[in-house]
């Protein structure tokens, strides 16, 4: 059974891709609604493996997890993937589209009528600070790379979702519009009180976007508490380590 | 340059039907391959154990040779026979390759971060393909299509062999008939042809919409198909044949003009590819009538041992066509036998008379052939044997219409034509003398099918008219009016006719 108040809940998870070291060893985490969590640790450390199994990308060879109070593999798998925004690296918006199509396209889908959807996509587009009428009829080509995260995160939150999944969303940004837009979605996600998990390599990232965080090294979960425990009393071992090589000298 | 321009104007209409039945087969098989092309290759990019496979079965038909595809197709029920549907039907299964492999190879390409990104926004699996993966791979899938467009413009000039029509008719016609200017006024509107399908097709694949200008390059491809429809009334018509030389030809015109100075409504399809191919279309009622000589019937038809006596050879292949619906009608008049035809000066200095002679030269000439007479049971492997001839040089394969002019610019030293050819005597050409008598007699004679007769009353009658009424020297002088003089064949067989034929009385 899931954990009451989870709304997001790994229980002893494992996974391996074919005869390779596992990827995932028997992971649990629980996440509570309006938690921001993060999974932090290096290329390789099974993080984003564990953010696709919450909507579904992937599947645990052992184990179970349950999105709002009912196992994935109950769920209808759109039905699913709808009430879970999912934001990538470069915000993997599609080149075709226009900003607008993009971001309207599930609302579209899921049967909104047109001038519904253009309302919902002026809506968004103004959430996450870019001037819909300027904004609304260009393509991915011509945006920045902060302006296509942005973008990215509208289109994560057309349709309302009670989560937000984070790949890695500022990884391609300069120094400054990373640091920005951390700030920005951060309060985004607490002011419509999403629930949200981000992967990230970056200690620093980790401590600013999130609630909670939890080490990921070589598939296992070697610590997890909030930002100020694991700077304060960090692991011995890999995680002060990791939090010794990330700190400035 | 001025002279093929003012020919080519001269066949304007002629032309602009060609060009229209032409474009109509290669779009229309175009439209079919990327209807049958487009869903497989997504099936296959969807299922990747069957790709391999049905790839490598694409690629396998895209080597086949075309002539030697149109010719497997013809006696298929349906889509066989002669004429533009065995010819599309071939031209299509050439079209699926680019069609099939771009449609495949563009929807792998597309991203698999855009692909994982669709699905985890909750677009089904339609959606994802309809909305995100086709449109992206369109570029690629497009390309293939404009492949496929442009070959089958190309290929279909082949097209002609099987009586389909298109630009291939007057290659085909030119080649028979050693007429550059006609090989000319097929081959350039071809290329250009070519040229503009592939710029159209461009243009279309960087259009803003382009799933709406592939409708329209549909609807197009299928109103031009309409000019293959006959929408002449349908009153019985009479369809003659003939092979893809200029005596055959020119039977072929004698029949068709005969028959229509007597009242039959007539339908041409000429130049096709071989005696086989239109003994094919006579017996599944694609042909109804056209001329054959008593020898190839005997031995390439009917595969009868071979036989030096004239009345012995008529009577079997009369009883053989007899035998599958077929009706022979008594010669026309003369033999058309196969002459090895030397240079005069050749036959000189190597004192050439007869065929036995040419054991003197065996070693040094070079031979020029056309590709059936290699394989006919009365053809060269025969002869040599017979003659016990062993050549050094294997001898050239060219088509019948090449031959004299590589004889006379010496590319070949012999060449194995007919007694009738009429450049034989106009280039000072030498006939050698059958002396041992191998080949066997080659009587022209009208073949045609007993149900058409029975369906045509006076269709005998008509043909019969000409029964008798063609000598040898006749013949070599209408095919040097054509080979020699470059002349229509139908308005060198409708001079004839008038001579040849008792005048209607009382006009």
């Amino acid at each position: 059974m899931p954990r009451m108040g989870a709304l997001v809940d790994l229980q002893d998870v494992s996974k391996r891709f074919d005869a390779g070291p596992p990827v995932l060893d028997s992971v649990s985490i629980a996440v509570a609604e309006g938690t921001i969590l993060a999974l932090l640790g290096a290329s390789g450390s099974g993080k984003t493996t564990a953010l696709r199994l919450v909507n579904r990308l992937a599947r645990p060879d052992t184990g179970r997890v349950a999105v709002l109070g009912k196992d994935v593999e109950e769920w209808d798998v759109v039905e699913l993937r709808r009430r879970i925004g999912y934001v990538i690296q470069e915000g993997g918006l599609f080149p075709h589209f226009t900003v607008a199509r993009n971001i309207g396209l599930v609302p579209e889908r899921m049967g909104g009528a047109e001038a519904q959807v253009r309302e919902r996509v002026i809506e968004l587009l103004t959430l996450v600070g870019l001037e819909p009428a300027e904004f609304a009829p260009r393509m991915p080509r011509e945006l920045s790379g902060g302006q296509r995260q942005r973008v990215g995160l509208a289109r994560a939150l057309a349709a309302d979702p009670p989560l937000l999944l984070f790949d890695e969303p500022f990884g391609a940004l300069d120094p400054i519009t990373r640091r920005r837009l951390q700030n920005e979605f951060r309060g985004l996600v607490k002011r419509l009180g999403k629930t949200a998990i981000i992967v990230t390599h970056d200690l620093a990232e980790a401590c600013r976007v999130a609630d909670e965080i939890a080490v990921l090294h070589e598939g296992r979960i070697i610590q997890h508490s909030t930002p100020k425990a694991l700077l304060e009393s960090p692991e011995p071992g890999y995680v002060a380590e990791f939090i010794a090589a990330s700190l400035p000298e | 340059m001025i002279g093929l321009f003012s020919f080519i104007l001269d066949r304007r209409g002629e032309l602009g039907r060609l060009i229209a039945e032409h474009l109509a087969m290669a779009l229309l098989a175009t439209l079919a391959a990327a209807v049958i092309g487009i869903p497989l290759g997504i099936l296959l990019s969807r299922r990747e154990r069957l790709a391999a496979p049905v790839l490598a079965v694409a690629n396998v038909l895209q080597t086949i040779p075309s002539l030697a595809l149109f010719g497997l197709l013809i006696p298929l029920p349906f889509v066989g026979g002669i004429g533009p549907r065995p010819a599309i039907l071939a031209l299509i299964v050439y079209a699926i390759l680019p069609i099939l492999r771009n449609t495949y190879d563009g929807l792998r390409g597309v991203d698999p971060a855009l692909r994982e990104a669709a699905e985890a926004l909750g677009l089904r699996p339609g959606e994802q393909l309809r909305l995100i993966e086709l449109p992206l791979a369109l570029p690629v899938i497009l390309g293939g299509v404009r492949l496929a467009a442009v070959l089958s413009v190309g290929t279909a000039t082949i097209a002609a062999a099987v009586g389909a029509g298109g630009l291939g008719s007057y290659v085909l016609r030119g080649i028979a008939t050693v007429d550059t200017r006609l090989v000319l006024a097929g081959a350039i509107p071809a290329a250009l042809l070519a040229v503009i399908v592939d710029a159209a097709l461009a243009r279309f694949s960087r259009s803003e919409r382009p799933m709406r200008a592939g409708f329209i390059l549909a609807g197009l491809a299928l109103a031009s198909s309409l000019t293959l429809l006959d929408l002449r009334p349908s009153t019985p018509r009479v369809v003659v044949g003939s092979k893809n030389f200029t005596e055959s030809v020119l039977l072929g015109e004698l029949v068709a003009g005969t028959l229509e100075s007597k009242g039959f409504s007539v339908d041409r399809k000429f130049n096709l590819g071989g005696a086989w191919l239109c003994h094919r279309a006579l017996l599944s009622g694609d042909l109804d009538v056209y001329v054959e000589y008593s020898g190839t019937a005997l031995m390439d038809i009917f595969k009868r041992p071979k036989n030096t006596d004239r009345s012995v050879v008529l009577a079997s292949v009369t009883a053989d066509y007899a035998g599958v619906g077929l009706t022979a009608l008594p010669p026309l008049g003369y033999e058309n036998n196969f002459a090895l035809v030397v240079r005069a000066l050749d036959a000189t200095t190597f004192g050439l008379k007869n065929i036995s002679d040419l054991r003197t030269v065996q070693t040094q000439f070079r031979l020029g052939m056309f590709g059936e007479f290699l394989e006919r049971a009365d053809g060269f492997k025969g002869l040599a044997q017979a003659y016990g001839l062993s050549f050094t040089k294997a001898p050239a394969e060219m088509d019948l219409g090449l031959l004299y002019e590589a004889l006379e610019s010496k590319r070949i030293d012999l060449a194995v034509g007919s007694t009738t050819d009429g450049l034989i005597a106009a280039k000072g050409f030498v006939v050698l003398e059958d002396d041992r008598h191998y080949f066997p007699p080659y009587d022209a004679l009208t073949v045609v099918r007993a149900a058409a007769l029975e369906e045509h009353p006076g269709l005998r009658a008509a043909l019969e008219t000409l029964n008798g009424r063609i000598d040898a020297a006749t013949m070599r002088r209408l095919n040097f009016e054509v080979d020699g003089r470059k002349r229509d064949p139908r308005e060198v067989a409708r001079e004839a006719l008038s001579s040849l034929l008792p005048q209607p009385s009382g006009q």
